[in-house]
């Protein structure tokens, strides 16, 4: 089983540093609050994925890429604020779920099951982690940009319209990655805890980033060894990794404040 | 002449909010829009930044390097950012050399230590002098400032106002400028263009045009002139 191992650490790994990156982007709370939703919009992805025995990242991917394209037209279309929106899709995802998931599946959909992933499912992960990195990455001044202040994005060339679809489509596809290793209810907290902790230690930009990443990838990695031993579900100890690191974080925060 | 607007009509959610304006702005002039809250200034200036839809003509008889500060960007916006003065900066376009930013702090009276310090833990003079860096450091002729001095102390915006006009002199900028600083108004305005929403504009200079009875029909009654210092 040390092939197994190896494969959970690896797409771990990956999933914990992109989620990292990307959650450094939720400076606002407009912002922070779309993950959510879009996590539990996976749910009756997944629980179709559960019923008909097919991968769950073929039921999760689809339902969460319209999800975002749907916030996207909609918060173009009727001016709603982006966390009505997310409701409304919260609401949606959570219902639908429960309607068609059996509750005994429930737990799978909920806590993720990144020990069973296959190799194929490996390496789509890596793949997939990577494309998202570069793309925030190519986004990612213009974003904070737009975070701070929209107008001065547009005064600078930026197509906030297209910038903001890339970035919804970043979130929806680590949401997705996501629900393998800490189901789709905490795949939020991942993208929101190694982000939340950066920010308390960081001054600038490059530090907040690079401490966002590292700390994603340290809550995986713990998380992933720790119930390696010890009988725990993977998902759930992952995201306590990633709350001790917080608390630890706010120590600092204000030793250097 | 830099920029011929005429008839120009601008509707927001169905309400007209400018209506059959029409006024000149000329090479290396001030213009200073007044007007109540909601009489549309902010609404004039994105438009004639491209930013809304209108009807009528706006012209600009060159193509102008344009430089914007917006109204509401405090500095509360970036608070609780990780965000050095230094990044701030380099999230711009072309992000400038530290050399460059240096000399245009060194102009707007910061020192150039700044550049590792928070945005967020700035004083709120230093920020919007900042924020004044942040537009001439991409070496516009033409500015648009919303209320730079929004939130700052009366001293405080009179210094900003006075850094501007001596970069104005020395740059030879056209500027327009939507405050509610009447001293200002008087001081360094070429033009005034006053707006309120009932069809009703007043455009020229502002000793000629600004007297106790235009400034009441633009603000109504309740405001009393000549108290703001």
């Amino acid at each position: 089983m040390l092939n197994q191992f190896v494969l959970t650490l690896i797409s771990g790994v990956f999933i914990g540093g992109i989620s990292g990156y990307l959650g450094t982007l939720m400076l606002s709370k407009k912002m922070s609050i779309v993950a959510g939703p879009l996590a539990h919009l996976a749910l009756p992805g997944v629980a179709l994925a559960l019923i008909f025995g097919f991968s769950i990242s073929l039921g999760a991917f689809p339902f969460v890429i319209l999800g975002a394209i749907l916030i996207w037209i909609l918060e173009k279309k009727t001016n709603l604020p982006m966390e009505n929106l997310a409701a409304i899709i919260f609401a949606f995802g959570v219902g639908t779920a429960l309607l068609i998931l059996p509750i005994g599946k429930a737990e799978e959909a909920l806590v993720g099951n990144i020990t069973k992933i296959t190799s194929q499912e490996t390496f789509m992960t890596v793949i997939l982690s990577v494309l998202v990195f570069y793309i925030i990455g190519r986004i990612y001044k213009k974003m904070v940009l737009m975070n701070i202040y929209e107008d001065l994005a547009t005064i600078e060339g930026v197509n906030t319209s297209l910038y903001n679809l890339l970035y919804l489509l970043s979130i929806a596809v680590v949401v997705a990655l996501g629900v393998y290793l800490v189901g789709g209810l905490i795949t939020a907290a991942l993208i929101a805890v190694p982000a939340a902790s950066a920010k308390n230690i960081s001054k600038g930009l490059l530090c907040y980033k690079l401490s966002a990443v590292m700390f994603g990838v340290i809550s995986a990695v713990g998380g992933i060894v720790v119930t390696r031993f010890i009988q725990l579900p993977t998902g759930p100890a992952v995201i306590v990794f990633g709350v001790i690191i917080f608390l630890i974080s706010i120590i600092f925060h204000k030793k250097s404040y | 002449m830099l920029l011929e607007v005429k008839n120009l009509n601008v509707s927001l959610d169905r309400e007209e909010v400018l209506k059959n304006l029409s006024f000149q702005v000329k090479k290396g002039e001030i213009l200073t829009v007044l007007g109540a809250n909601g009489a549309g200034k902010s609404v004039l200036l994105k438009t004639l930044l491209g930013f809304l839809p209108y009807e009528g003509n706006v012209t600009w008889y060159e193509k102008q390097k344009i430089g914007y500060l917006p109204q509401g960007l405090n500095q509360l916006r970036v608070k609780d950012l990780p965000l050095t003065v230094f990044d701030f900066f380099s999230l711009k376009n072309l992000s400038p050399t530290r050399e460059e930013l240096e000399s245009f702090l060194k102009l707007v009276g910061l020192e150039e230590n700044i550049l590792s310090k928070r945005a967020g833990s700035l004083s709120g003079g230093q920020f919007q002098r900042m924020l004044v860096a942040w537009v001439l450091v991409s070496h516009p002729n033409v500015i648009f400032f919303d209320e730079p001095t929004t939130g700052i102390d009366i001293g405080g915006g009179e210094t900003i106002y006075s850094l501007l006009h001596s970069i104005w002199e020395k740059e030879k900028l056209t500027i327009f400028l939507v405050t509610h600083d009447f001293n200002i108004v008087y001081k360094y305005s070429t033009n005034v263009l006053c707006l309120n929403r009932k069809e009703h504009f007043c455009f020229g200079p502002p000793k000629e045009i600004l007297n106790p009875e235009m400034l009441k029909q633009i603000f109504g009654k309740e405001i009393k002139l000549y108290e703001h210092h």
